[in-house]
This record gives C-alpha cells, sequence and structure tokens, in this order.
C-alpha cells in the first residue's frame, strides 16, 4: 500500500469575518483496505445479513415462520404465537440486548458499533458498490472533481441503481417481517398491493439509501445515542482501538533503509493511511474519540504499512487505556461481571418464563349492577362473566370450576368450547346455599384446564357477596 | 370564537413562525475570535461551540415550511378552516360511515332471518350475547338471570309472553306494568287474607280461613288481570301467580306489599337505540337462553 496524497483538504479555509455554525460535511472517501479484521468482519456481517434476508422466507406449518401480524395483533415466531398480553417478554428480550450491550462494550469496546451494527453493515455493502462502480479512493476523489460526462454518468447512475437495489432488497425484507413477504413481493411487483404497503416498503428503501448511502458517519456521529453514552461505560480495561503514541511519536517520514530510531523518529512514517481507510474520517492518532467506531480499518492499514517497513505490527491496535500506560489489563473486573451476572439472571427468567407459559387466559367480570340475588330456590347467587382467551393454535374444550366456599356450586356451563386464536365470553353464576351463607364479601378462584393428560390450566380470583344477617 | 381571539391567535402563531427563523438567522454565524465554546462553564467543564452540519439548519427550514403548509391546509389560525376542511367530527363521521357500510349487510341479512331461523347462526347469537352484555345486561344480569325487579329471562315463565314474537316485541317497545295500588280500595284486612289466598295457590303454608276470605277477594278484584285460576296473561303482563318465580320476592311481606302498593316494572324500548335488525339478533339470543335451559331442565 502506497501513501496517497489528500485531495481534499480537511477544512476550507475562508477569510470572512464571519464563521458558520452549521457547517457542509466533509465528504470521506474512505481507502479500500484488506486484512485480517475486515476478514473477521465478513464472518460477523455475512451470517448476520443472510438471517436477516432469508428468515421472512422460511415457512413453518403452513405460514412464514416469523411474522409480526401488527392488525391481529399476534407475533409468530415458529411454533409460539405471542399476544400483546405476552409483551413482558419483550420486554425483557429489550433487557437482556441493552444490559448484552453494556457488558460487550465495557469489555470489549465497540465492538457492536464495528463489526455487527446495520449501519456499518449497510454502508460496507454501499462502498463496496461504490467501488465497483467509481473505483478506488483516487479514482472517485478525481470523478468527483471531474466535470460530468458521459462516463461519469454511467458510472454515478449504476452506483445508485445499485444502491437503490439493495435498499429496496432491504425495504422490502422489512416489511415482509409484518406482512406476509411472498404475497407482499407479487402485490408489489404486480401493483396489487394496498397504499400502505408501497408506502412503507418505500419508506424503509428511502431509509436505507439515504442512510447507507449518504449519511453513513452521520448517522454515528450525530443520530446515534450510543455513540453518545458509551463513555460511560468505558474504563480503564476497556478494549479500545488505539495508536501507541509511545512507539509513533515523533512521527515522519524517513528513507526504508534508514536507521529511524539513530534519526530520533518514531515508527509512525505519517503516511496518512490510518486517516484514508477511516469510514468516520478521522485521524486515530489524535486519541480516544467519540466519533471512533472500533471498525480496526486502521489496524489493518497501518499494519500493512508496518509490514512493509520490516516495523512490528500493531502500531495501532486493540489495547486498553491501561496496557498503553504500561500497566496489565484486568479482565475479571466487577463491572462486567455484574453485567453478565444480570444478562445471565434475565437470560434464565425468559427461559423459565417461556417454558412455563401457558396459551390461555381468564379474566373475570363481577356483575357490578347487583351485590346478590336470590334464585328461585333460595340460594344466593352472583353472577360473572368469564373471558377466556385460548391463545393455541388448536381448538380446546375447558372445563370450569370455582371453590372457595363450602357447597359452592358453578350454575352455568361446565364445560366451554374455544376455537384457536379465540376469546369466549361465559356468563356463569355461583350459588350458595342459605344454610351455608358466608355474610359478606368472601374470596372465590376460578379455575379453568382443558381436557387433556397435561392440563393447561389457569385461576383468577373474584369475590362472592353475600348478604349481612339482619 | 370572536374575531378578536381569532386576530389573536393568527398574531401569536405568525409571531412564534417568524420569530424562529429569526432565531434561526440571527444565531447561523458567528463573528470569528468570539471564541471556541459557547460561554458555558460548570466545574471546569466548558461547552465548545462546535458546527452542527449544514443538513441540521436544512431541518430546521423544514420544519418552518411544514409549519406554514399545515396552517394553510389544517384549522390553526383562528377561525380559519384550512383549505382541506378536515375536522375531527368529520373524521370521526367517516369511520362511523365505513364501519355502517362494512357491518350493515351482515345486519341485514340477520334481520330478514326469523328468531327460530337465527338459532342455527352460531356467529349472529356470538353478536346478541355481545349486544345484550352491552344493552341487557345492566339490569338482567350477565347471566340474564335477572334479579330484584327485573325478570329471569333463562326459566320457563315468561310475564308478557315467550314466544319469539312476543320477545322482540318487548324489546322493540319496551313494557310498562301496571299493578294498582290496592292499599286504599281494600284496606288492610282483605289484603292480609289475599295474601294467604296467593300463598296458598303457589302451593305454600297459609292459614287455610284467611285463604278462603281472599280467595273472594282474589275473585272480585285480581281475576280480572291474573286470571280466576291465578294463572297469570301474557297479553296484560299480568304475573302467574302459581309458580315459583316472583320478581318482586315472594315472602308474605313482599306480596302484601305488592298488593298494597302497587307495581311499576318497566322494560325501555330499544327500536330506536339498536335498530330492527340488531332487536331481532338479541331476540333470537334471549330465546336461546330459553332452549339451552329448557333442553338441560328434564
Amino acid at each position: 500500500m502506497k501513501p496517497e496524497p489528500d485531495l481534499v483538504p480537511t477544512r476550507t479555509i475562508d477569510d470572512s469575518q464571519e464563521l458558520n455554525l452549521y457547517e457542509k460535511r466533509e465528504k470521506i472517501y474512505a481507502r479500500h483496505v484488506e486484512g485480517l479484521y475486515q476478514k473477521i468482519r465478513l464472518f460477523t456481517g455475512w451470517p448476520l445479513l443472510m438471517a436477516y434476508f432469508i428468515t421472512p422466507w422460511i415457512s413453518w406449518d403452513g405460514r412464514q415462520a416469523i411474522l409480526w401480524d401488527l392488525p391481529a395483533r399476534k407475533f409468530y415466531i415458529f411454533d409460539w404465537v405471542f399476544w400483546p398480553q405476552d409483551f413482558m417478554f419483550l420486554a425483557w428480550v429489550l433487557i437482556i440486548a441493552a444490559m448484552g450491550l453494556f457488558m460487550v462494550t465495557n469489555w470489549l469496546g465497540r465492538i457492536w458499533c464495528g463489526y455487527t451494527c446495520p449501519q456499518t453493515v449497510w454502508t460496507a455493502i454501499f462502498m463496496w458498490a461504490e467501488q465497483l462502480t467509481e473505483g478506488s479512493r483516487i479514482q472517485r476523489m478525481k470523478l468527483d472533481a471531474a466535470p460530468w460526462s458521459t462516463d461519469k454518468a454511467l458510472r454515478k447512475g449504476t452506483k445508485h441503481v445499485l444502491w437503490i437495489g439493495v435498499a429496496f432488497w432491504t425495504g422490502l425484507t422489512f416489511v415482509g417481517y409484518f406482512t406476509p413477504i411472498r404475497a407482499l413481493l407479487l402485490d408489489l411487483l404486480t401493483a396489487n398491493a394496498p397504499l400502505i404497503a408501497y408506502a412503507w416498503t418505500l419508506f424503509f428503501t428511502l431509509a436505507t439509501y439515504i442512510n447507507a448511502g449518504w449519511m453513513r458517519e452521520q448517522v454515528c456521529k450525530y443520530m446515534c445515542p450510543y455513540a453518545r453514552f458509551q463513555s460511560a461505560m468505558f474504563d480503564q480495561d476497556t478494549l479500545i482501538v488505539s495508536y501507541d503514541p509511545n512507539r509513533g511519536e515523533p512521527r515522519g517520514p524517513r528513507k526504508r533503509s534508514a536507521d529511524h530510531r539513530a534519526e530520533g523518529l518514531g515508527d509512525c512514517i505519517d503516511c496518512r493511511v490510518c486517516v484514508q481507510v477511516c469510514p468516520t474520517g478521522i485521524d486515530i492518532r489524535n486519541g480516544l474519540q467519540y466519533e471512533c467506531i472500533g471498525c480496526a480499518l486502521c489496524i489493518d492499514g497501518c499494519n500493512e504499512i508496518m509490514d512493509k517497513m520490516g516495523y512490528p505490527r500493531g502500531l495501532i491496535r486493540y489495547t486498553t487505556l491501561r496496557a498503553l500506560n504500561g500497566g496489565t489489563t484486568k479482565l475479571l473486573r466487577p463491572r462486567p461481571l455484574g453485567y453478565a451476572a444480570v444478562v445471565l439472571g434475565m437470560c434464565a427468567m425468559l427461559a423459565y418464563g417461556l417454558w412455563s407459559r401457558v396459551p390461555l387466559e381468564l379474566d373475570i367480570i363481577r356483575d357490578r349492577s347487583r351485590l346478590y340475588e336470590t334464585g328461585v330456590d333460595g340460594w344466593i347467587e352472583n353472577t360473572y362473566r368469564l373471558e377466556i382467551l385460548n391463545m393455541d393454535q388448536q381448538p380446546h374444550r375447558y372445563r370450569v370450576s370455582a371453590e372457595g366456599i363450602d357447597q359452592l356450586q358453578l350454575r352455568g356451563p361446565q364445560e366451554v368450547e374455544v376455537a384457536g386464536g379465540e376469546a369466549a365470553s361465559v356468563p356463569v353464576r355461583l350459588a350458595v346455599p342459605p344454610t351455608g351463607v358466608v355474610p359478606g364479601s368472601s374470596k372465590v378462584t376460578f379455575q379453568v384446564e382443558t381436557l387433556e393428560d397435561k392440563p393447561q390450566r389457569v385461576s383468577e380470583p373474584s369475590r362472592f357477596i353475600a348478604p349481612l344477617p339482619r | 370564537m370572536s374575531s378578536f381571539w381569532s386576530l389573536w391567535i393568527i398574531a401569536l402563531v405568525a409571531i412564534n413562525i417568524l420569530g424562529s427563523w429569526w432565531l434561526l438567522q440571527a444565531n447561523r454565524k458567528i463573528a470569528k475570535g468570539e471564541g471556541a465554546t459557547t460561554g458555558h462553564e460548570w466545574d471546569g467543564i466548558q461547552e465548545l461551540d462546535n458546527p452542527l452540519p449544514y443538513w441540521w439548519y436544512l431541518m430546521f427550514l423544514g420544519t418552518l415550511l411544514f409549519a406554514i403548509l399545515y396552517l394553510i391546509f389544517y384549522p390553526g389560525l383562528g377561525n380559519f378552516k384550512g383549505l382541506l376542511g378536515w375536522s375531527s367530527t368529520g373524521q370521526w363521521e367517516q369511520e362511523v360511515a365505513r364501519a355502517e357500510a362494512k357491518y350493515q349487510p351482515i345486519f341485514d341479512r340477520y334481520g330478514q332471518m326469523s328468531v327460530e331461523q337465527l338459532q342455527s347462526e352460531p356467529q349472529a347469537l356470538k353478536m346478541g350475547q355481545r349486544l345484550f352484555a352491552t344493552n341487557c345486561s345492566v339490569c338482567h344480569g350477565s347471566a340474564a338471570t335477572g334479579s330484584y325487579g327485573f325478570p329471569n329471562l333463562t326459566d320457563a315463565e315468561w310475564i308478557w309472553g315467550g314466544q319469539p314474537q312476543a320477545i322482540e316485541a318487548s324489546i322493540l317497545h319496551g313494557r310498562q306494568a301496571q299493578m294498582p295500588a290496592w292499599g286504599p280500595a281494600l284496606g288492610d284486612e282483605a289484603i292480609k287474607q289475599v295474601t294467604e289466598y296467593v300463598l296458598q295457590v303457589s302451593g305454600r303454608d297459609a292459614d287455610p280461613q284467611l285463604a278462603q276470605a281472599g280467595a273472594e277477594v282474589f275473585a272480585s278484584t285480581c281475576a280480572a288481570c291474573h286470571g280466576p285460576d291465578a294463572k297469570g296473561n301474557p297479553a296484560l303482563g299480568s304475573p302467574n301467580l302459581t309458580d315459583a318465580a316472583w320478581l318482586y320476592g315472594g315472602s308474605r311481606a313482599e306480596i302484601a306489599h305488592s298488593v298494597r302498593a302497587g307495581r311499576q316494572g318497566q322494560m325501555p324500548a330499544f327500536a330506536d337505540q339498536l335498530g330492527h335488525e340488531r332487536v331481532r339478533i338479541v331476540a333470537a339470543y334471549v330465546y336461546s337462553l330459553n332452549e339451552a335451559s329448557g333442553q338441560s331442565s328434564p
């Protein structure tokens, strides 16, 4: 890799007497680089990309395996069907994700940003398309500076077609998680889809195109909250991408054959490769900066130069502040271990919650317009409406029972058939003989269970009100 | 809104929009050498005055443009209704009209079927149950078993008749019961006697002497409505007094009170509120309750 000139000046000098508080974005021409960490990125990026694009096409049990059906308020994940009542699980998943992110950030720095964040991955795809159509960094800078020509229009046009193609497929896939993707694609292509499907597909297509094509590092710098609060997750032992000033300084150009130590120079030859490859346009040699997404492109770039110069690798490397200052990095620290404990605990709770989840819900609405009735036979009756929600896919027959008072009798249907995914409203009465009346309000418990060997069972408390003795 | 307040609001909105625009322009540029910080300092930490991206400025302009366009098309400038003529009432009416268009055909179809035919339409009975829960359960209870003063709709005893047409008529037009207060006309002794007679015909322990005297009172006063055999008359809404179902309680004291003070039970009419189709569906549901209980009891 040869040093290249910086054709674009880092800041325009204007000689006016005023300073603009809204500056135009300096376009970043990131130089292509290969190396160990770029290979790692392929192994992290591709599986995630494939998972994202392929998942909606998987069928399961005659329907889409993963489908979040918002109008029907049902969320299918393989054999599971989640209802809005199950949103607690989503909250747990989000807490686990947040705590996991904190743990990883405290231990390994911003590897989420550098390797797995969709913004980074899609930007990498778009940069690849840019490289394919417009060429290398130098060629791109020259092309932008050149006047318009057929060649320029063709190259730029092809690039945008590629971008929009990727963006459309991304948007379509995203919408495909919420509405069956096979029908969606067919309807979109045959102009039969509802307006809302076009609107959302267009929205996510445009969002992808703008984010990965035009916004790029600005999303990380100005929009992403995670980039801003990461500093609260960092400590002396957090893994960061850093230049080693002790080894590198004083920087300066030199002949390959020269003994730079004798000339009083450090290992940094000031070739600016680390700056040219940076997708957020910073100079890593200025130390840890919030713009750094930890992508390690500068490490790969610098290592290549070090190899050429015959110097040891790692002038820019993954290290920690403590190690840079001559200390030893402590891996087992209370803070990440605490995060790990929370993550493990929450995962265990989530697993138990999913394992013990009963796809059946019972709500009891006691008639409020009267305290009690006296039946024809003189029994004291209370009326309730049971809302039985069968959250299972299959129909079930449920046995209804109640207990809590001696000689309590359930009047009304003792068994109810409810179709899969439906709710039944069942009015029932509880009755107590006049001899067994417990005056005032007593607790009763309704139970609904399936008539199977391993019954699904839920119970719910309510009150039974009887007259006070006169 | 009076035109003064209308102008006042228009002025406020205009001042806000212009003020925002002025604020944005006035802070776009600063003189050189004014310093790299905003001048804010807390505990030695200074806030840098770094430039923002230019597209932020464009987004601010965009919000201003949005505000102006919104005020042109939607109500917001005092009494000006906006070019689109949108209103929340209008939106609600549209939604109601859409719902009517969607569900009216279903109601029309069921409205043309008889109560007996609807017994074999599970979907209609489900709708009936929901309509009942909303409109009827307040008085008759969720289980339709009624309570003091409100008849039980699940048993075989019907005050105004249990045939499908009678049930439907009761819901459509309501019912007004007219049990006169006999206290002044009969006097305490006769009320005591007729109460014993009623207890006797409903098969309970009664004083035979008083009941015998009561029979004469009943024949001359009560039989006109309740019939000579005290079995009631659905056409008049006079209940059967020989069965075990008592709308206002069947104890000696309660019966005596009904005779003395009279009863004016009232069922409201639902024709206007629900419409004929929905009433037909509710009637079918009520009828089905009776069928179900009739089948279950031997």
